[in-house]
């Protein structure tokens, strides 16, 4: 990895390190998407992973989550080894990850997927269900309703409710503000915002940085599998290189 | 009104063996979007693993009172089942997940599952043919007539195949809609990678999909059995049908498989039978696998993603 811009000092929330990723490098057949990169997530932080499309975001939530093996490196959670564990194990650490795309269910209802999320228990808790559905009031109007026939920001937040029912330590977000107007986009980071203050640690990838920025403690910047920048929310704001490459970007868009 | 009500009969009698096969192909369909084409060999498995269990429980059992014929019914159903059950799980084992580990292209497994249909069958034929004469002893009184209204004759035969089959679907429903091993089936189906990061096993998931859909095909094979007689390539024809039936009803979706299995099963017996009353029918009953065929074609042509499919390659 390369320079790491003035970052290294900001305090976390309680200091402890919850995820560690060392010299992650990812491969798809030859083509290298990840370089060597090492980051990592303090218990209660919402640190936010930028770059432009391509840069390797998605990847590297994926490589965390199990979905995708690294060819190199460690990702340690809580102080255990976790590369190679597949998905549907590594859920039980208490790792949740709304994907990409939000992937709800969508011949399931509402309600289906929410029970979805809680795959993992026995049964559903209630109390979580019925937090999320505070979170979420439009969650409760649709309770019913197939899935498939939601809005996109009502799938969103079924998708960040879906992962809550897991009960997460730590939640991989991947671009939760896709594709939605900007009222929404607001109301999603909102819940973000308040998920973490319940105790939450959220790795939150973005293409929206200005967004992710304001809310997150820490960034990394990726640039074709590589970190060319870190440091905490408000220096990356502040950041000359951060301005002209991502929020120029999106103010001309 | 007599011979409709007779052909009706037989047609759901069928149908609902059919519906039963379907359900197999429909469910790992689904979750693999794979069509199992040794699902037949696990029909044909679950007749002779019913008859060797009845028969060497009930023997030739001459003479069985009412609740003795209702609780030969169960056992065969049951060894049928788990003698379905059985092959359907090693199958997926043996034919299917090495080739899934290695992220085999679509063709290798519809090779493989060819391969296994052919090596199930004449395995079979090796060990059990020529057993009993392929036939069970007639526990059930295969002739007698349970009611006539209108003329026709309904058998009690007819009557308990139809009434298994029913209660098997709605089992099946409520498990699929209803229980958690259910929604990670669909879960599967809809989006497995997904699925997976809720904590679904794929792999325990995609066997358990086996089990099930061959337990159905296993319960079949003995109503099929049962009702005929069984040899070890009595699965190809009920087979095919069945799989025409899934697609009548929209592949992958399990209630479309119910109904086409019922509305196939109708169709090849009445359409060639009409008009069903006085001298000869237009048809005649010997085109009856014509017909079914001729309807899977047309199907295709017209509608091709079946009657509650969605686009085909997504349907769940």
């Amino acid at each position: 990895m390369s320079e790491q811009a003035g970052g290294s000092s900001v305090p976390g929330r309680t200091g402890s390190v919850l995820l560690d990723v060392q010299d992650l490098e990812v491969r798809y057949g030859a083509i290298a998407a990840i370089k060597g990169i090492s980051f990592h997530v303090e218990q209660g932080e919402i640190v936010a992973l930028l770059g432009a499309n391509g840069a390797g975001k998605t990847t590297t939530q994926k490589t965390v989550s199990g979905m995708l093996r690294p060819a190199a490196g460690s990702i340690t959670f809580d102080g255990q080894r976790i590369d190679g564990i597949p998905p549907h194990k590594l859920i039980d650490l208490g790792i949740c990850h709304v994907p990409e795309g939000r992937h709800v269910f969508p011949r399931m209802t509402v309600e289906e997927n929410l029970a979805m999320g809680a795959f993992r228990f026995r049964s559903p808790d209630q109390d979580v269900l019925a937090h999320v559905l505070d979170l979420f009031p439009r969650l409760k109007e649709r309770y019913g309703q197939q899935s498939g026939t939601l809005s996109g920001g009502e799938q969103q937040m079924l998708a960040i409710g879906r992962a809550l029912m897991g009960k997460p330590r730590l939640l991989l977000l991947d671009e939760p503000s896709m594709g939605l107007a900007p009222l929404i986009v607001q109301q999603i980071f909102d819940i973000v915002r308040s998920i973490n203050a319940d105790g939450v640690s959220i790795l939150l990838v973005e293409q929206n940085a200005r967004q992710a920025l304001s809310l997150a403690d820490r960034g990394y910047v990726l640039e074709t599998g590589e970190l060319v920048l870190a440091g905490s929310g408000r220096e990356l704001l502040a950041d000359d290189r951060i301005r002209a490459a991502y929020l120029g970007e999106e103010l001309a868009s | 009104m007599s011979e409709f009500l007779n052909f009706l009969m037989l047609g759901l009698t069928r149908g609902s063996m059919y519906a039963l096969i379907a359900l197999g192909y429909t469910l790992v369909y689904g979750v693999l979007q794979l069509i199992n084409f040794a699902h037949s060999e696990v029909f044909m498995a679950g007749a002779f693993g019913s008859f060797l269990v009845v028969h060497l429980v009930v023997g030739e059992g001459e003479g069985l009172g009412g609740f003795e014929q209702l609780l030969v019914t169960l056992l065969g159903l049951v060894a049928g089942a788990i003698s379905g059950a059985v092959v359907a799980f090693v199958l997926e084992r043996v034919a299917y997940r090495p080739l899934r580990r290695r992220g085999a292209p679509k063709l290798a497994f519809l090779i493989s599952a060819i391969g296994a249909s052919f090596f199930l069958s004449q395995l079979f034929g090796k060990l059990f043919n020529r057993l009993g004469n392929n036939q069970f002893p007639d526990y059930l009184h295969k002739g007698e007539v349970l009611w006539t209204p209108f003329g026709a004759r309904i058998k009690l035969l007819q009557v308990v195949i139809i009434i298994s089959a029913v209660l098997l679907m709605i089992f099946l429903d409520r498990l699929v809609s209803g229980t958690k091993l259910g929604r990670g089936i669909r879960a599967t189906a809809e989006d497995a990678p997904t699925a997976a990061l809720m904590g679904v096993d794929i792999d325990r998931t995609i066997s358990r999909t086996f089990i099930i859909g061959g337990a159905l095909a296993g319960a079949a094979g003995f109503l099929f059995g049962y009702a005929f007689v069984f040899s070890n390539t009595m699965g190809f024809i009920p087979g095919i049908k069945a799989f025409a039936a899934a697609v009548l009803g929209g592949i992958g979706n399990i209630r479309g498989a119910m109904i086409g299995g019922l509305l196939l099963g109708v169709a090849e017996n009445l359409i060639p039978t009409a008009p069903w009353v006085g001298g000869d029918a237009w048809i005649g009953q010997e085109w009856t696998d014509v017909v079914a065929f001729v309807l899977l074609i047309l199907i295709l042509v017209f509608r091709p993603t079946g009657i509650l499919g969605e686009r085909l390659g997504r349907a769940a």
